[in-house]
């Protein structure tokens, strides 16, 4: 049982890695951070300013446009049909697909937030809060793509569907990430507790309810 | 009680039963629909003008029917998904897909009419108020669906997989509401306090009903010409691929 589940984790963290998925999603984060001077000017205190809710933005971006690598290379060479003859159940390989995308794509990413930050000239004392409501939400962002991912899946080309399925659900999650890190930084570097909690129960809520609704979703497209 | 109820829905999974129903509940809605807006309609036309917002405040009465149907049509495809999914009722998804369009139609309305209603008030088109976000994000839920349902080329497959969609939207709906206003007090503490809104006088409050109760009449007759429209259209397919589906 176990052993199923890790061994498909560390095949899709494997998979992300060696196919250079993972050095694309960092790059697309760098390039949009990189975009942001360009866009709203070079002034140093105003992209120090606005630096938590672009970085918080430009995360979402790069996790939307990850999602089609979750099932969609399974579903189209047949691994998927296997996929449900296994010993676990279906919402156990979702689990594991997205504990091997949050492995592969995820924590990548929060090494790139710092340094990315960096050019934004964030403010250290947000750093912390940042990639702890990122942390916390982590859960969540994973799972409610796999939802997203998972309905699109019998679709052809479905990362700008996948996209439009996923943003609603990620709404609730920018706003008390970048909320808490907003009050961390009007605080001195003090972790807001209060959203963090928030944060860390809809990743619980999401972690028990989404691989039903992703599995259910991956039934309906295999058949 | 519930016996009849289960009666009556096996009894309309037969869609030729229920063509025959809607065919015949079809004239009677329609005509009760544009009956109420026209009483409605009149009503508004003679609503005096409020002290503060002169005759803007007209907007009102398309506005607010509008939000409330976008909200209800949103609950309808969650009941019409649930029923589909869990009792395998086969109408669910016809119900379902044929009020998605309609439903993003008010809510359109709504948001359109809201930023009408908006600029002379609030001297903007639009603001981050918590309202007008959650109602935007829950035209983006609508789309969505509606994309879902086109995109998937399998009929069977589509339906199933939007009405997990609508199921699963339907618990995401409230909490953005909840997170939204959570955002905005946080964000701007009343900044653009609409003046302190007094309890609705009965000038406004009763043409406002007659609009609502006009505006979910239209809601049914759409849905029902629609669920008609796509009932055929399955009807049609079936026959093109030569009794195959």
């Amino acid at each position: 049982m176990m052993s199923i589940f890790i061994a498909l984790c560390r095949q899709h963290v494997l998979l992300a890695w060696r196919s250079g998925h993972t050095t694309l999603i960092v790059s697309f984060l760098f390039i949009a951070v990189l975009l942001m001077p360009f866009g709203l000017g070079p002034e140093l205190a105003l992209l120090r300013k606005l630096a938590p809710g672009l970085l918080w933005v430009v995360l979402l971006m790069s996790l939307l446009l990850s999602l089609d690598r979750m099932f969609q290379a399974d579903f189209e060479d047949g691994t998927m049909d296997q996929l449900v003859l296994l010993p676990i159940s279906l919402e156990m390989v979702v689990l594991a697909k997205s504990l091997g995308h949050f492995i592969a794509l995820f924590i990548p990413l929060l090494v790139a937030v710092p340094v990315a930050g960096l050019l934004l000239n964030i403010e250290a004392a947000a750093l912390p809060a940042l990639l702890a409501s990122m942390l916390a939400g982590a859960p969540a962002l994973t799972l409610l793509g796999a939802i997203g991912a998972a309905l699109a899946l019998s679709v052809r080309r479905s990362s700008m569907l996948t996209v439009l399925l996923v943003m609603p659900f990620y709404v609730p999650v920018l706003i008390f990430g970048a909320s808490s890190t907003s009050r961390a930084i009007s605080s001195g570097g003090q972790v807001d507790g209060a959203s963090l909690a928030i944060l860390a129960l809809i990743s619980l809520a999401t972690l028990f309810m989404a691989p039903l609704a992703a599995a259910a979703a991956l039934r309906v497209a295999i058949r | 009680m519930f016996k009849t109820v289960e009666n009556i829905s096996a009894y309309y999974a037969n869609p030729q039963r229920f063509m025959r129903l809607a065919q015949a509940l079809q004239a009677p809605i329609w005509g009760l629909a544009v009956l109420v807006l026209g009483i409605g309609l009149y009503m508004v036309a003679h609503v005096p003008d409020d002290y503060q917002q002169g005759s803007t405040v007209r907007i009102m009465f398309v506005h607010v029917p509008a939000a409330w149907m976008a909200l209800f049509a949103y609950s309808f495809i969650f009941f019409a998904s649930v029923t589909a999914l869990i009792f395998r009722h086969p109408l669910g998804h016809v119900a379902g897909r044929s009020a998605a369009p309609i439903g993003a139609v008010f809510t359109l309305i709504a948001l359109i009419t809201g930023s009408l209603w908006g600029q002379p008030m609030w001297g903007t088109w639009w603001v981050w108020d918590a309202r007008l976000t959650s109602v935007l994000v829950l035209f983006f839920v609508y789309l969505g669906y509606i994309a879902l349902w086109q995109a998937i080329e399998d009929h069977g497959q589509a339906a199933r997989a939007a009405a997990i969609l609508a199921i699963v939207g339907s618990i995401n709906v409230p909490i953005v509401k909840f997170s939204v206003d959570w955002w905005n007090t946080l964000h701007q503490p009343a900044s653009v306090s609409r003046f302190a809104r007094p309890a609705l006088h009965p000038d406004f409050l009763y043409p406002l009903l007659v609009m609502g109760v006009g505006f979910m009449l239209l809601f049914f007759a759409l849905t029902l010409t629609r669920m008609q429209m796509e009932i055929l259209r399955q009807r049609a397919r079936v026959r093109q691929n030569g009794g195959a589906g």
